[in-house]
């Protein structure tokens, strides 16, 4: 199939950006939307031209790497799916499709398509992690863990941190990111000991970070690749609100 | 406000939870005073003593009308607290996304989700012409405090549709501005689980649809002569 394509292009942080129009032709309906790109760059290179910069890495959709607002979708129409596992089956011979960077104050773009995500590093390093000696590994049975507190603390874990939701998200909040994290780390016995520090340093570090507020709205839980529930922003609030009281007393 | 308490409030939750507080205790007056509006489906002469009475509460503790006045300073400083994290996050929103998209799928939330900003704006304005309406009485036909109730049947009269129709206007947006606001306290609040979810939306629909309802008898029933 022959396409149209509409990408933003822009040479350095600094720079002033604009969307660019390409053709690709031959794109076969097996390919995953990374591959059609890579198509376009490749004619771009022997042409001489500066290839499209986009961020990727395992294609599996396990990394959260890729990113691209695809006509106006974070991950592209499929519900559910990273950029990686988009495959162009779910296109019409001759449609235009506009691919465009992830639009937030704290991911400023780097070069084209590609923006820096080092916000999350940073809501990460404020306490999305748990102290414990390391070592050998402990027994499986030695720490208890209710069935129902792992399956969500698990559910949890599968944010793979691309930051679809801050890009769809009508706020450019960072707020069902941050959420899984600590609902994570939350539920279970291991990260008991830092709960109320981490959700208070963590949401320190989002709001500097310059990601607004939640309003509830559900975006964010449309396009995530891993379907993380909009609740586990509930019990982000929860934990906030309990761990500013425990600290006022 | 000590400096914990402050930067705590200055957080992005901490904002919401002060709108989810001070929406709570907006939605709790409204239900009273929806409450007390349908007495004119009593009588006119219930109304009128409903009216007296609330400046009544408290006596002889409180001198007379004072119940009525602690209760609009609590209301104020809720609409004020309601608007000031309303503002600050709507600002802290705008500028979390300097760019725009050039091409956006419409943003898929329900309508109510995406009209609270401009729908609280005309809620305000709603209140304040409502005041000066129904409280002072300066906008009212009559304008006889000692008679609510003729004030009230003169206000809604079907020559004055046009009064009734901005009543219904800004009774539906309040409506809709409910609808997402009570699941969005309560999700604010604490509200963690998927059936909660299920459950907090229905507790918003069901508190919009009773608003609603109960504001719109009213002014519907004087314009239609259900009530003289
Ligand atoms: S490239 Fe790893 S998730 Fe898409």
């Amino acid at each position: 199939m022959n396409l149209t394509l509409r990408i933003w292009r822009q040479h350095g942080p600094e720079e002033k950006g604009r969307m660019v129009k390409y053709r690709v032709e031959d794109v076969s309906p097996d390919m995953s939307f990374l591959e059609m790109l890579d198509m376009l760059n490749e004619e771009l290179t022997l042409a001489g031209d500066e290839p499209v910069a986009f961020d990727h890495d395992c294609r599996e959709g396990i990394c959260g790497m890729c990113s691209l607002m695809i006509n106006g979708s974070a991950h592209g129409p499929e519900r559910a799916t990273t950029t990686c596992q988009l495959h162009m089956r779910h296109f019409n011979d001759g449609d235009t499709i506009d691919i465009e960077p992830w639009r937030a104050r704290a991911f400023p773009v780097v070069k084209d398509l590609v923006v820096d995500r080092s916000s999350f590093d940073r809501i990460i390093q404020a306490g999305g992690y748990i102290s414990a000696p390391t070592g050998s590994a402990p027994d499986a049975h030695a720490t208890p863990v209710p069935k129902a507190d792992a399956d969500a603390a698990f559910e949890a874990a599968t944010c793979i941190g691309c930051g679809a939701c801050v890009a769809a998200c009508p706020n450019g909040s960072g707020m069902l990111f941050t959420a899984a994290k600590v609902t994570h780390l939350g539920l279970l016995p291991q990260g008991q000991p830092e709960r109320d520090e981490r959700v208070l340093n963590m949401i320190h570090a989002h709001d500097d970070a310059g990601f607004g507020g939640c309003t509830n709205t559900g975006e964010c839980h449309e396009v995530c690749p891993k379907g993380i529930p909009l609740a586990s922003i509930g019990r982000l609030n929860r934990d906030f609100l309990k761990a500013s009281r425990s600290i006022s007393r | 406000m000590d400096l914990a308490t402050r930067r705590v409030v200055n957080t992005t939750v901490g904002k919401k939870a002060v709108m989810a507080v001070t929406g709570v205790i907006l939605v709790l007056f409204l239900i009273a005073h929806m409450t007390g509006n349908l007495k004119i489906f009593l009588s006119t002469e219930s109304f009128d003593h409903y009216a007296h009475w609330l400046r009544t509460i408290g006596e002889p503790l409180l001198p007379y009308s004072w119940f009525l006045w602690i209760q609009r300073i609590v209301l104020l400083a809720a609409v004020i607290g309601h608007i000031w994290s309303a503002t600050s996050l709507a600002l802290k929103a705008k500028a979390a996304r300097p760019v725009k998209y050039a091409h956006r799928r419409p943003v898929k939330g329900s309508y109510a989700a995406r009209t609270m900003r401009w729908g609280g704006v005309i809620i305000v304005l709603f209140v304040v012409y409502h005041i000066l309406d129904l409280t002072t009485g300066h906008l009212n036909p009559v304008g006889d405090s000692s008679r609510p109730a003729g004030n009230l049947i003169a206000d809604f009269a079907p020559g004055r549709w046009y009064v009734t129709l901005f009543y219904v206007v800004a009774v539906l947006t309040l409506a809709f501005h409910l609808r997402h606001g009570v699941f969005s306290a309560l999700r604010t609040l604490g509200q963690q689980t998927q059936t909660g979810e299920r459950r907090a939306k229905a507790v918003a629909l069901v508190v919009a649809v009773v608003i609603a309802v109960g504001f719109l008898a009213v002014p519907l029933s004087i314009t239609t002569g259900l009530i003289k």
